[in-house]
């Protein structure tokens, strides 16, 4: 049976160095690239017409744009509308990646655990100095729930510290692990397609169909969640909510 | 024991966390549908909240997935 993991390797395409770092064009960022251009294409090329009937491809970037329009103004309000480039910047570019990955021979960008962090930690420590900046010293008030015995408040403190500190792993391996998982299965089920050979290898195969479609919605889903819950760290950071 | 078994039980024995998203991926879609069921008219409203459950609990079980994978691999 092949390898499941070697559809994650990353290959060198490009030799580049700078500054003594490995900085080589690789697959990774090659599909990056593709998913970038996608959406330029996607909303630039799409919105040319501005036509008030829209065609297809404009229809597709209004709805992409008032989609998430709608979840930072449900989930933030309307102050954080100003944030509104970075939730879309970043619901576009993991839904691009996670959709291309979902293409046969393609690379998935998002099921590397450092891609994904990296996104994480720049939500995080994004939200972490609009929290500052909104309320200054008084954001620390955050870890302080109300409501609770005095008694209790070290405790709970530290908890909340801790759950604050977690989640940008916790957002990165969210959207990591499912990638990753639903890749390797759609690969071990495809060797056994080939293992069972032409006459038990349907079954298999229509595993391997309803299991795409799956994963197709993982691909959506976990984008959106990523989304939703970078909306629901901003309203925290600007209302905190306890 | 030898050490290659113990790993491979080790990472068996993570993958048990599916147990705990399986339950909690059956309790969120069986307690949406029985709500939708009582008021359909206000389930539409609350698709978004299910599909957010369901990653978070679906993200739970993978979690145990990743220390398999970490156990198989890094060690």
């Amino acid at each position: 049976m092949p390898n499941p993991m070697h559809q994650f390797e990353i290959k060198r395409l490009i030799d580049f160095e700078f500054l003594g770092l490995d900085a080589s064009f690789t697959n990774a960022s090659l599909f990056m690239v593709l998913a970038i251009a996608s959406i330029s294409f996607m909303t630039i090329w799409g919105m040319r017409g501005r036509a008030l009937v829209p065609t297809r491809m404009q229809s597709l970037a209004e709805l992409s744009y008032e989609f998430v329009a709608n979840m930072v103004r449900d989930n933030v309000g309307t102050d954080g509308q100003k944030y509104f480039p970075i939730v879309f910047s970043l619901f576009m570019f993991v839904l691009f990646c996670n959709m291309l990955g979902m293409l046969p021979y393609s690379f998935t960008v998002t099921s590397h655990i450092i891609v994904t962090f990296a996104l994480a930690a720049l939500v995080f420590i994004g939200v972490t100095l609009i929290g500052f900046a909104t309320h200054g010293f008084g954001f620390f008030k955050f870890f302080v729930p109300s409501g609770v015995p005095v008694a209790l408040l070290p405790l709970l403190v530290v908890i909340e510290v801790i759950s604050y500190l977690t989640r940008p792993v916790s957002l990165s391996v969210r959207l990591f692990a499912n990638m990753m998982a639903g890749h390797t299965m759609l690969k071990v089920f495809g060797a056994f397609v080939v293992g069972l050979g032409f006459i038990g290898g349907w079954a298999p195969l229509a595993f391997m169909v309803a299991f795409t479609g799956l994963e197709i919605l993982v691909a959506f889903l976990q984008a959106y969640v990523f989304a939703i819950l970078t909306c629901i760290y901003l309203n925290d950071a600007l209302h905190m909510h306890h | 024991m030898d050490p290659a078994a113990a790993k491979l039980i080790g990472a068996g024995l993570a993958s048990i966390a599916l147990v705990g998203a399986g339950i909690g991926i059956g309790t969120i879609f069986g307690n949406y549908l029985q709500g939708a069921l009582r008021n359909p008219s206000a389930a539409p409203g609350q698709f978004a909240n299910l599909l957010l459950g369901f990653a978070l609990a679906e993200a739970t079980g993978l979690f145990g997935l990743v220390i398999a994978l970490i156990i198989l691999f890094v060690f």
